[in-house]
This record gives structure tokens, sequence and C-alpha cells, in this order.
């Protein structure tokens, strides 16, 4: 595809080009037919009142915001499920970052059962079904004792003897900020959820860690920098491109099992309310694009990039 | 040498001082002592790594084997407050149930034929697409570059309602219609799965479009140059070139995509797809279907013949990761997931 051939042979790569659309074809047609349309129709159902004929086919009515109005002003939950859900998201996607880039940094060196321990950091990606995780759920509040019981919530950790309220008590005392004590120690009751949640990002951080050159560290050692500049110097800033597919991927991953989805589901399937759902999907979908665009331009002003 | 230095130990610090043997003893006795600060510290270090690591799979593991040893609990075990992870009076029953209930070796058979077949269709239609943007150049690839990462970003959650009701009544340009008189109704079938991944907008198809992209954007060029001179054409080279090399990422979308569509019931439910198909979809009404059939009223019970059940859906699972575990791992390392 060089300049040269462009100029003397254009029929060539017009041909070339063409051949390129062949491949990508049917993607196109179905990302048309089912993504563009279907986002088109869900925007159509959010202001209309849709009544399903006998016939199979479905009538639309035009009722203007009225669906937007409602979930705001008179639904019951969805305000409280939103905020929650969103909240949730905020709080999740920074832990579950760094704490894959601390696993991955920890998994990326070579030790004995190396191969051992990755396979089960990857065990929560295989076992990511609706089904399983709620049976996991049962079995490990039925364990008495260790972190899992205490992941569902803090106040169940009293019966392992571990009393929490004591050490929020006493980091109180020691006069840290309320805020930063409630967050903490909401991080540590989500632990378990922020393991499974991290899968995927553990792989991704371990192949980006394999990317970086190894002279890149010879040259550190060489400069004699000790092991927590060359973490700051020379890893982060060669991850950090990847920190953006994180969070992207994060943020995603914790949109899809949020609550609101259920909402939405629930609205549209148990209340038939067809119209009430499309205005869900699409202001919570609107919700994550916001902070998607917010956060991936925060990262992005600070990333440096190696090519 | 060693020896040798520990003679010397005890050797006078005058003599050390002007024997300038000694002197060379003293030299490696400083080593030693920095080598063992050394060795100290990196044993430190590991057992820091080890602490944390093995919290964390404690963490992962706890549930599982949580899940196995309970499956196994008998009835007194399960109000035995004695009883921690090792039954007292194991039991098979809940398996035995559990598999005849979930009429086991036919749905896992059908369930995994399911997702190897769209794990397949996912590997080829996703390849190509993510092949022609990698290496061709055509009007507006930015903006259709573009379009894929709108089916990351966009979850199909937020489309879920248009599908269903493009797939209640399906139809292209109203072709079926005339045909057929009325356009078919494709839901409780899994036509629609099928039909979305053919054409490369299945489960997470934006994603597995993305890596192989990424993948092919890597290789180098020679190789398909070297095909074109040899007068292999634009589909020879791709089928019997290009998809050889993309074998590492190839690797992990088929992992990927397997798992993920063994697993999902988003889809199975949004398209009404029979329980019977999908073992993921079964385990579900497992408990609620051993109360009613075998008058079995305790909730407490009742979780014990799910934790048999769903041992039984982690099994496939379990035994193909443990089978692909190495070339996953290495083909992440590999693939273009990171770009």
């Amino acid at each position: 595809m060089g300049k040269k051939k462009k100029k003397t042979k254009l029929t060539l790569t017009r041909r070339r080009s063409a051949k390129g659309f062949l491949f990508i074809v049917p993607w196109l047609i179905g990302f048309l037919w089912f993504y563009l349309r279907s986002l088109f129709m869900t925007v159509q159902f959010s202001v209309s009142e849709l009544t399903v004929s006998p016939g199979g086919g479905y009538t639309l009515d035009f009722v203007g915001l009225d669906n937007f109005i409602y979930a705001f002003r008179a639904h019951g939950t969805f305000k409280q499920v939103l905020t929650t859900s969103v909240g949730n998201m905020l709080i999740d996607v920074p832990l579950i970052t760094f704490f894959s880039l601390m696993l991955a940094i920890l998994l990326n060196k070579k030790f004995k059962g190396r191969t051992l321990m990755r396979a089960i950091f990857f065990l929560p990606v295989i076992l990511n079904s609706e089904a399983i995780l709620a049976a996991m759920k049962v079995a490990a509040s039925m364990m008495v004792g260790g972190l899992s019981s205490a992941g569902a919530e803090v106040s169940e950790a009293a019966s392992t003897g571990v009393s929490v309220g004591y050490y929020i008590q006493m980091f109180s005392n020691l006069g840290l900020p309320n805020s930063l004590i409630e967050y903490v120690v909401g991080a540590v009751g989500r632990i378990s959820s922020i393991i499974n949640a991290s899968g995927v990002q553990i792989i991704i951080f371990i192949a980006a860690l394999q990317s970086i050159p190894g002279s890149m560290y010879e040259v550190a050692k060489i400069e004699g920098a000790t092991a927590y500049e060359t973490f700051w110097k020379v890893t982060f800033p060669m991850v950090m491109p990847h920190i953006i597919t994180v969070v992207v991927y994060t943020v995603v991953d914790s949109f899809i099992n949020s609550d609101v989805v259920t909402l939405a589901y629930n609205t549209a399937f148990s209340e038939k309310n067809y119209g009430l759902s499309s205005t869900f999907s699409l202001v919570s979908t609107l919700i994550t694009c916001a902070i998607l665009a917010i956060v991936v331009r925060f990262i992005q002003k600070r990333t440096f990039y190696y090519n | 040498m060693d020896n040798a230095a520990e003679k010397n130990k005890a050797a006078n610090t005058d003599l050390v001082a002007v024997n300038p043997k000694g002197l060379r003893f003293l030299k490696i006795d400083k080593n030693t002592k920095s080598r063992i600060a050394d060795d100290l510290k990196s044993f430190i270090l590991g057992l820091g790594r080890w602490v944390i690591l093995i919290g964390v799979a404690y963490v992962i593991l706890g549930p599982v084997l949580g899940i196995i040893s309970r499956s196994f609990f008998s009835d007194a075990d399960n109000y035995n407050t004695m009883v921690y992870m090792i039954p007292q009076s194991p039991t098979t029953d809940r398996y035995e149930i559990a598999f005849d209930t979930l009429n086991y070796s036919s749905t896992a058979l059908s369930t995994i034929l399911y997702s190897l077949t769209l794990m397949v269709i996912q590997v080829l239609m996703c390849s190509m697409v993510g092949y022609g943007f990698a290496r061709y150049d055509f009007p507006l690839k930015k903006v259709l570059f573009a379009c894929v990462v709108v089916m990351i970003v966009i979850p199909t959650h937020t489309i879920m309602l248009p599908l269903y009701m493009t797939f209640a009544n399906f139809d292209v340009f109203g072709i079926f219609g005339l045909i057929l008189g009325n356009s078919p109704n494709l839901l409780g079938t899994v036509w629609p799965m099928y039909i979305m991944t053919f054409f490369a907008c299945g489960l997470r198809s934006g994603l597995y479009i993305y890596i192989f992209t990424q993948f092919f954007r890597g290789l180098p060029k020679e190789i398909e140059e070297a095909a074109y001179v040899d007068g292999c054409g634009v589909w020879y080279t791709y089928f019997r070139i290009m998809l050889r090399n993309a074998i590492p990422s190839a690797v992990t979308v088929a992992i990927f995509s397997l798992v993920w569509q063994y697993n999902d019931t988003f889809y199975a439910k949004l398209f009404n797809i029979s329980d019977s198909v999908l073992l993921s979809k079964r385990v579900a009404t497992l408990a609620s279907t051993v109360g009613n059939v075998y008058k079995i009223y305790d909730p407490n019970i009742l979780q014990l013949y799910l934790d048999a059940g769903i041992v039984l859906v982690m099994l496939p699972l379990v035994i193909i990761y443990i089978v692909l575990q190495k070339q996953f791992i290495e083909g992440v390392e590999r693939s273009g997931i990171v770009g």
C-alpha cells in the first residue's frame, strides 16, 4: 500500500481496498442491523408507549419525555438503584485497577509454583457464571471464619472473633478522617468481590508487563535505581496505556453486573413496561459513557506513550 | 574456601592485619555478611509475596472448596456445627439426584456443542474482521473501527429490548414474510445466538475483533507479501497463512469465547433458549425442581443439591481449563490483547 503504488496502479489499490472491505462486510451488516438499529430503537422506545399486539408486532404511541419524567419523579426505586450502582462503580474501579496491577506484578516474577498460582488467579474468569457465583456466595457465608465470610458484610466478621468495630473506633480515635476509614473498611469488606472481578484485568496487566523490554530494567539497574524507583520510573509509565484498557473493561463489566441492568430487565420482562425499561437502559448507559469519557480523558492526559 | 574461612575466624586480629592471606579471608567474611543480608532480604520479600498470594488464593479457592465439600454432606452433617469442610458421613446422594434432575449427560453434551460451535464461528468471523481492519485501507476505516469500540463500550444490555423484538418476529426486508406468510418467531431456539455470532455481533465480539486487529497489526507484512509473490489469493493467504500465524490470539479468544458462552445466562434468558439445551440456565431451577419432585422443603438441604449441581456444571470447564491452561497463558502473553 505504498504511495508509489497508489500513483502508478490505482486500480490495484482500489481492488485491494474492495477486498479488505469484503473482510469486514459480515460485521458491518451485523453492526448496522443489530447494534445501530437497536440503539435507534431504544431511543424510540424510550419516548413512546409500547403495546405488543397479539399478532406478534407492536405499536408505538409517542408520549414525549413522559417516561423520563416518570423515572425521575415518580418511580419508587430507580433513582436510588442508579445512584448506588454508579457509586459502587466509582468505588470499585480504582480498587480493582490497583489490586490487579499489584497482583500482576507479583505473578510476573519468576518463582516456584508460578504456573499453579496463575491458574488459581484466572479461576474467577472461568467460573464467572451467575448461578455459580450465587452458590459460591452461600458457600462462602457457610464456611465459618475466613475472609470470604467477612466479605459479604463486615458486621458478620464479629462471629470470626475479629471485632471490626474496635478497629474502626481505634482509627477514628487517631484522628483519621471518617470518610477515609469508611472507604478502607468498605474496601476490606468488598475484598472477595474485588478479587473475583479482577481476573481479566490481571491477564491484561501480565501481558502488558511482559511487553516491557528487559533492556529498560537493565539500564535502570546500571544507573543505580532502587526497586521503588524502577517501579515508578519504568514499570508504571510503560503500563499506563493499558490502565485505560483495564478501566474501560472494568467500568463496562461493573455496569453489566449492576442493579440498574437488573431493574431494566425486570421492568421489561416482568412488568411489561417496555418504554420505561428503555428509558432506564438509556439513562444508565449515558451516565456510564459520560463517566468513561471523563475518566479516559483524565488518564490519557497523564499517559506516556512509548511508541 | 569457606572451610578455611571458618577455621580462620578464631584467628588473632593482629595476625590477620599483618598476614596478606588473612586480609583475603577478612574480605571474604565481609562478602558473606552482605550475602546473608541479601538472602534475608529476598527471603522476607519472597515470604511477603507468598503471604499475599496465598491469602488471595484462599479467597478465590475457599468458596469453591466449600461447594465441593458441602456437596458430599449428609443431612446430619449439614446441621452438625462440629463438621467443618470434611463430612462425617459423606454421601453421593446429592450427585445422583442432581445428575438425574439436570439430565446431565445430554444437557452437558448439548451445552458443550452449542458453546463449541459458537466459539468456532466467533474465532473465524472475528479474526476475519480483525484482519480486514489491520491490513486493508478502505474509506471510513477509522469511523468503522470506532464502531467496534462502541460495541465494546455499550453493552448488549442497553439494546436488549430491540433485540428481543427483532427476533420475536424475525424478518429481513420482508423476505420471510413473503415466503412463509408471517415472520417467524425465533425466540426459544438457539438461532438468534448463531445469527448474531455469524455477523460478528455475538457475546463480546467487539472485544475479540479488537484483540485480533491488534495482533494482526503486530505481524510483519513480509509474510503476506511473500505469499502474494508466490501467487496466493487474498482468501488463501488469509486462511492458510495469516490464520495459522494468529494461533496465539486465536487460542485466547477461543477460550474466552467458550467460557463466556458456556456461562452466559443473559442471552439465554433474553432469547428464552430452552433449559434442555443450556446447563447454566437449567442449574438455576435445580433447587426448586428437586424440592418439588423429592418433596424436600428445607432450603438448607436443597442448597446441598444445588452445590452438587454447581460442581457438575463447573466440571467440563475446569477440565478444559486444566488441559488448555498453558496455551491460554502463553497465548495471552503473546497475543495482541494489550496492543
